[in-house]
């Protein structure tokens, strides 16, 4: 990592530990004198909350494992214990389940704010893989964390995801028996998620320092794009973006906050407060908020294509959804980053902002028309955008002249 | 890592460079970082010789391309690599059901007491099986049905057993996404799935909606007139 501390050992003490083992110096180069882009606005504040967002989560999940257990008898009564007798439990266990809606939605604004401003490319495509990487293994770990209520969508949820598996030719069927512990989801199937849903979010921590370390290279991106040129373009993270950073999450915490004390259930579905019963389907099974738009893909292969049947058409299309993410460094060869100066790229963005919000909207309406119409207009949207639209716009688009540097944007703007 | 730069040149040493050195200088000293460039020498296809101490490496054969000691490292390799998938099968292996599951895999139940016309829901292997005992009404409308108009082409006779064309019995999760459909409804007089609008018939077939296979017939035999073993 680039050198750009000016620690100076205070004392005898300071001065032993550093010859040793540098930490106060490395946390000094990295959490205080970061040279930081001095332009960056408050999308740039959700690495902070999701840092927090996943303290929360291992704080509360850890205190919930000592009183939950995970038995398909007992784990849908363990949890009511939790709310109804154990102290404060009621709001732990709140602020756990709010916790991963709050946790998906800085996640998803973190991933549009670097969609828009150019963050995954050159020298920045490893950072942003990472990222990519992290929003997966979150996706997994809230996934089993969905299972460990053992309600009726807990299961059903479960029935319906690990059937994905069944499609996969061959061996599907040895696969799913594999990750379920037997043929239909069971005790062993809860048994397991719960050990996953407990180690996953460590795994998450590690690459999330893989992921600083990987900012910390090339440094942050900015609102324009420019890369610092020299040290007037940049301040120290210290105090400046901390207190920044800080002033975020509390204003993250206010709507945080609000539902875990005034709406902690509103965010879930009714049917999981009916204990699991595998021989009763709910009337409409629908995952979590933030799964919606890869599930309304999912479900929009509903045609055969080729001798490719619908239900392994829609497993492919749901990965293929995933893995635009991952090469979209390589698919958007625009030298320019920030969309402010892309003249037609900014509109494409927006379309693809509200189709987002649109699939995810569609994944909760019932396989009806005119929703599932629209469920393949809106995932050929997603695919387009990423395979056809980034990739044509990079050679046709003319961008608007960019600043010099980032002190020159900041400065002419305050004299404009 | 301030006070010593360790750069490859370091630890990779010429046996020009060897031949200076005291016999204690190059095991001492990074040994196994030198072991590890070499592996990644020999991956890359140029040999060249790490030599500990003295000028053991005397002729000019050991430094050609492919030596004896490439070839222990990559048969020490390929032991190592044996063993260490050796070790990770049971921990994969342990997630398959287990022998409790297993057990589970055949089940006798009685049917007398379902009147017909009446179906039942029972589990087997954790999964929900229907035990529908048909009438006669919807034994023909099963049987009328030409092989043309079904998606998943199957002749009645081919989803029950000979003699006991009035029980139907099958896993009861729709082979769309696993929902459980609800029975004598639908269009067909059968089972109509809520989660994605399956219609099944009266011989479970899939009619109309996105599933693409009829309902699975599991294995079983009648052992007596009412006494069926599934599994």
């Amino acid at each position: 990592m680039s050198e750009h501390s000016t620690y100076v050992p205070g004392n005898a003490v300071e001065k032993w530990l550093d010859d040793r083992l540098p930490v106060v110096r490395f946390a000094k180069e990295h959490l205080m004198d970061f040279p930081t882009p001095k332009n960056l606005n408050y999308w740039w504040t959700f690495g902070a909350i999701l840092v927090m967002c996943l303290g929360v989560q291992i704080v509360t999940g850890i205190i919930l494992a000592m009183h939950y257990t995970p038995n398909v008898a007992l784990a849908f009564d363990s949890v009511e214990h939790i709310r109804r007798n154990v102290s404060g439990g009621r709001v732990i266990q709140a602020t756990h389940a709010v916790g991963a809606s709050m946790f998906f939605v800085a996640l998803y604004i973190h991933m549009f704010r670097g969609l828009f401003y150019g963050s995954y490319k050159a020298p920045r495509e490893i950072l942003w893989i990472l990222g990519v990487v992290i929003f997966l293994l979150t996706t997994a770990t809230a996934f089993m964390g969905y299972i460990l209520p053992w309600g009726q969508m807990s299961f059903w949820g479960a029935t319906v995801i690990s059937n994905i598996f069944s499609a996969i030719p061959l061996v599907g069927d040895s696969i799913k028996q594999l990750v379920l512990g037997g043929f239909a989801v069971g005790n062993p199937t809860l048994n397991r998620f719960f050990s996953l849903h407990y180690l996953l979010p460590f795994i998450i921590a590690a690459v999330v320092a893989l992921h600083i370390w990987a900012l910390h290279v090339p440094g942050n991106n900015n609102p324009v794009g420019v890369e610092v040129k020299d040290s007037r373009d940049t301040v120290p993270f210290h105090p400046y973006y901390t207190m920044k950073d800080l002033f975020a999450m509390v204003v993250f915490m206010i709507p945080f906050a609000w539902f875990v004390f005034f709406a902690p259930d509103i965010l879930g579905h009714p049917d999981n407060y009916i204990m699991a019963n595998p021989q009763v389907t709910p009337a409409h099974i629908v995952p979590e908020w933030y799964l919606l738009p890869f599930y309304t893909i999912l479900r929009a292969i509903d045609f055969n294509i080729l001798f490719i049947d619908s239900k392994l058409g829609g497993v492919i299309a749901m990965g293929g959804a995933m893995l635009c993410l991952l090469i979209v460094p390589w698919l958007d060869t625009s030298k320019v980053r920030a969309g402010t100066f892309r003249p037609m790229f900014k509109w494409f963005y927006a379309l693809f902002v509200i189709n987002f919000i649109a699939l995810m909207y569609l994944g909760a309406q019932e396989a009806a028309e005119p929703y599932t119409t629209l469920a393949k207009v809106c995932t050929a949207y997603y695919f387009l955008y990423f395979l056809v639209i980034l990739p044509v716009l990079s050679r046709i688009e003319t961008p608007k002249p960019l600043p010099t540097s980032i002190s020159e944007s900041v400065l002419g703007k305050a004299h404009a | 890592m301030r006070s010593r730069k360790l750069s490859p040149a370091a630890h990779w040493t010429s046996p020009s460079d060897s031949a200076k050195r005291t016999p204690t200088d190059g095991p001492l000293e990074g040994g196994w970082l030198t072991i590890l460039l070499m592996w990644s020498k020999v991956g890359a296809g140029s040999v060249i010789c790490a030599s500990y101490g003295e000028t053991d490496l005397s002729t000019q054969a050991e430094h050609s391309t492919t030596n004896r000691r490439d070839f222990l490292f990559v048969a020490t390799g390929a032991v190592g690599a044996v063993g260490a998938a050796a070790v990770v099968w049971p921990l994969i292996n342990q997630l398959n059901p287990d022998a409790s599951t297993l057990a589970l895999a055949s089940i006798q139940y009685d049917v007398s007491p379902i009147a017909e016309g009446q179906s039942v829901t029972i589990m087997w292997r954790g999964l929900p099986v229907f035990v529908r005992h048909r009438t006669p009404k919807e034994i023909e409308e099963a049987k009328a049905v030409p092989l043309s108009e079904l998606k998943d082409p199957e002749t009645d006779e081919q989803r029950t057993k000979p003699g006991h064309e009035e029980w139907l019995i099958m896993i009861a999760n729709c082979t769309h996404l696993g929902c459980i459909p609800v029975g004598q409804s639908g269009d067909f007089d059968g089972w109509f799935c809520p989660c994605h609008g399956s219609h099944y018939d009266s011989a479970g077939r899939i009619r109309r909606g996105p599933a693409p296979k009829n309902l699975v017939v599991p294995p079983y035999e009648f052992l007596s007139d009412t006494l069926v073993q599934i599994g």
